[in-house]
């Protein structure tokens, strides 16, 4: 008897609509992806307020302090007490002056977790006023409820 | 002539395993570092370090004295405005400060326009001052914001 040998066709799912769609996830993600972030901390939840705004513009020569729940500072991922924060601030200073500008030219971005005491809020901007710093901007969440 | 019957030409097919690979790898990237934008602002507050001179002081220049009192959880306890007792009602001292402030809208830039000085007490939670400089900074009307104060500064922090 004659065995005729049948070739085994390979059955291949279409993939063109499922890479489709996962070319439109990526696309999707890749455009809201914020790498401007950066500048958020994690032990920090900023309070919420309905007054604020965006800023149109960023603030020239900014000096970010992030201030956690416990009091401590966080400047360029160092962390610091309102004592030990003079270096920190000094060395941010170093390189504003290196561009000629003036301490009084910085501004002083505060980025305080909403339960951290408000006494180390000001101890903090005290330091930074002894620094000859004085433009300070409270940072807070937009509220739109 | 015998003509041989050539076979169907065999299809050419791109191998897609290693992109469809590539492309969940950058797909799983971008789910996992995805974080919903939340929108941020700044409270301006331009506040050189108090200079020590004594001299007369023009009453009209003092600040409104805010005081912010906390119990021993750094909950807010009591508003004062200028010693008036508020209870703990940010409303209430947005009307007091609409009130005291009146129709004097503050002027351009940092110059000029009423001042607020908020003494709170050192274990006062942070939130309740930023509602505070809410509360005097303005208020909302549809969409528009209505400005009251806008200099704003903080006393001396109290141990």
């Amino acid at each position: 008897m004659k065995v005729v040998s049948k070739k085994v066709e390979m059955v291949e799912g279409d993939m063109t609509p499922m890479i489709d769609m996962v070319f439109q996830l990526i696309a999707f993600f890749m455009v809201l992806i914020n790498f401007s972030q950066s500048e958020a901390n994690d032990r920090v939840v900023l309070p919420n307020s309905q007054l604020v705004k965006p800023p149109e513009a960023p603030l020239e020569f900014p000096i970010v302090l992030h201030i956690a729940q416990d009091g401590s500072v966080i400047l360029g991922g160092t962390t610091y007490t309102a004592e030990t924060l003079k270096l920190g601030l000094n060395q941010e200073l170093n390189v504003i002056a290196a561009e000629k500008k003036k301490p009084q030219d910085a501004n002083v971005i505060i980025r305080a977790h909403k339960d951290a005491a408000a006494g180390d809020v000001q101890e903090v901007i005290r330091v930074a006023q002894e620094q000859k710093l004085e433009k300070f901007a409270l940072r807070v969440k937009e509220d739109r409820s | 002539m015998k003509i041989r019957k050539r076979g169907e030409p065999a299809k050419q097919e791109l191998n897609m395993t290693s992109m469809i690979d590539v492309v969940f790898l950058l797909l799983i990237f971008f789910v996992m570092t995805f974080k919903i934008v939340e929108m941020e602002g700044d409270f301006s507050v331009k506040m050189p370090l108090a200079s020590d001179k004594s001299g007369a002081v023009d009453d009209t220049e003092l600040p409104l004295k805010l005081r912010l009192r906390a119990d021993d959880n750094g909950r807010l306890a009591s508003i004062a405005m200028n010693e008036v007792q508020l209870g703990t009602d940010f409303d209430a001292l947005r009307n007091t400060v609409v009130g005291l402030v009146g129709g004097t809208q503050p002027g351009e830039g940092s110059e000029g326009g009423p001042e607020v000085e908020i003494d709170t007490d050192y274990n006062l939670r942070y939130e309740y001052v930023i509602n505070a400089i809410t509360a005097v900074s303005g208020y909302k009307v549809g969409d528009e914001t209505v400005k009251l104060i806008e200099k704003i500064k903080f006393a001396k922090p109290r141990r």
